[in-house]
Formats: C-alpha cells, structure tokens, sequence
C-alpha cells in the first residue's frame, strides 16, 4: 500500500456556508411580506404620512390594499377608510403593527 | 360574501368600485372625489362628476413651523381623466 493518500483539501475561507439566520428573522423580504398579509400594519410613504391597517393584499409594484385603515399625519388621525389602495410608488417602508 | 375574500390582489379593490364614487388622493395636497368609470394598470383614471379639493397651506411670515393657516379651494369637473402617476390613494365608499 504505497499509494500516497491525498492530501486534505487545503482550508478554505471563503467556501464556508453562511451561517443559519436566527430562527425569528424568517428569510427574504418576499417571505416577510407574505407573513405580514392579513396582519396589521403600518405603511409609511415618502411624504411621511402613515397609514396603520390591516394588510389586504399587495402586488409586485407594491401597490397595497388596506382595510380599517386609519391616515396620521404628524401622529394625529386625520382620516379614516374603510378600504384603501395606496399606488406602490408612494411607499418608503411596512411595518408589522403586530407580532407575526 | 365577505368582499374581502374576493381581493386577491390591490387592482381587485380598483375593479369592485367601478361605477362608485371614490375619493382619489393626488400629489400636491389635492384630493378628488367622483364616479369611476374606469382605469388601467398606471391608475390612470376616469372619473365623471368631480369635485376637486386643493390644500394651500399660506405660513406667515415668522409663524413656528406647521402653524400656517390652510386654505381650501375647491371646484367641479363634469368628466376627468387623471394621470397614474399622480395617485397617492384611492378608497372606494365604504360597503358597510
């Protein structure tokens, strides 16, 4: 038995796989947004104006449907729908309102 | 039936209130409402019988930030096409 065994693969950095995400942070945004239909929410535009409501459903433009949405401005209510669609190009962020 | 099961996605919100009056919120502080009559997948909108409601905040001259006194001019259209891009939100009258 004088075949020489090979030499170990030499160590490398950067085949490492990535560490597994904690188990609360559940993947990608698409994953998020599909836990949070349903939920409440807060959805923030760019003018800075929320709207807190239950997440109907949204579309790959972004474009949300609320329902018991409540408009604030500066924290206080200024308007209330019973359904609202906000055009996705307004939007800056949603957040969950509730735990997922 | 429950008229939110039958959304399964935002235009279906657009689509239930063809032929309803919704109220149409714009950039630049104005606010629409009128008959829809129809719309595409930019928002663009038809809307027939329109009242539209302009926002003009005046801040006086050394008045603290957001104490400005806000005018309302409104006015009517009988027809209207407004461009998509303009569309902030859109709420149907309320189905309860």
């Amino acid at each position: 038995m004088d075949s020489p065994t090979p030499p170990p693969p030499p160590p490398t950095n950067d085949q490492s796989p990535p560490p597994p995400p904690p188990a609360t942070t559940s993947g990608s945004p698409t994953d998020f947004l599909k836990g949070v239909v349903g939920k409440r929410v807060i959805v923030r535009l760019i003018s800075g104006v929320d709207y807190r409501g239950v997440l109907s459903c949204l579309d790959g433009y972004m474009n949300i449907a609320l329902e018991q949405t409540e408009e604030h401005v500066n924290g206080a209510v200024t308007n209330r729908y019973g359904d609202a669609f906000i055009r996705g190009n307004n939007v800056l962020y949603i957040s969950a309102a509730e735990v997922l | 039936m429950d008229p939110s099961s039958s959304i399964q996605e935002p235009f279906d919100l657009i689509r239930l209130s063809l032929s309803e009056r919704v109220f149409v919120k714009l950039r630049g502080d104005r606010e629409l409402t009128g008959v829809l009559h129809a719309y595409d997948g930019h928002m663009n909108l038809i809307l027939s019988d329109v009242e539209e409601t302009i926002m003009i905040v005046d801040v006086a001259e050394g008045a603290p930030e957001g104490q400005g006194t806000v005018n309302v001019a409104k006015r009517k259209m009988e027809m209207l096409f407004v461009r998509g891009d303009g569309v902030i939100l859109v709420s149907p009258p309320s189905r309860t």
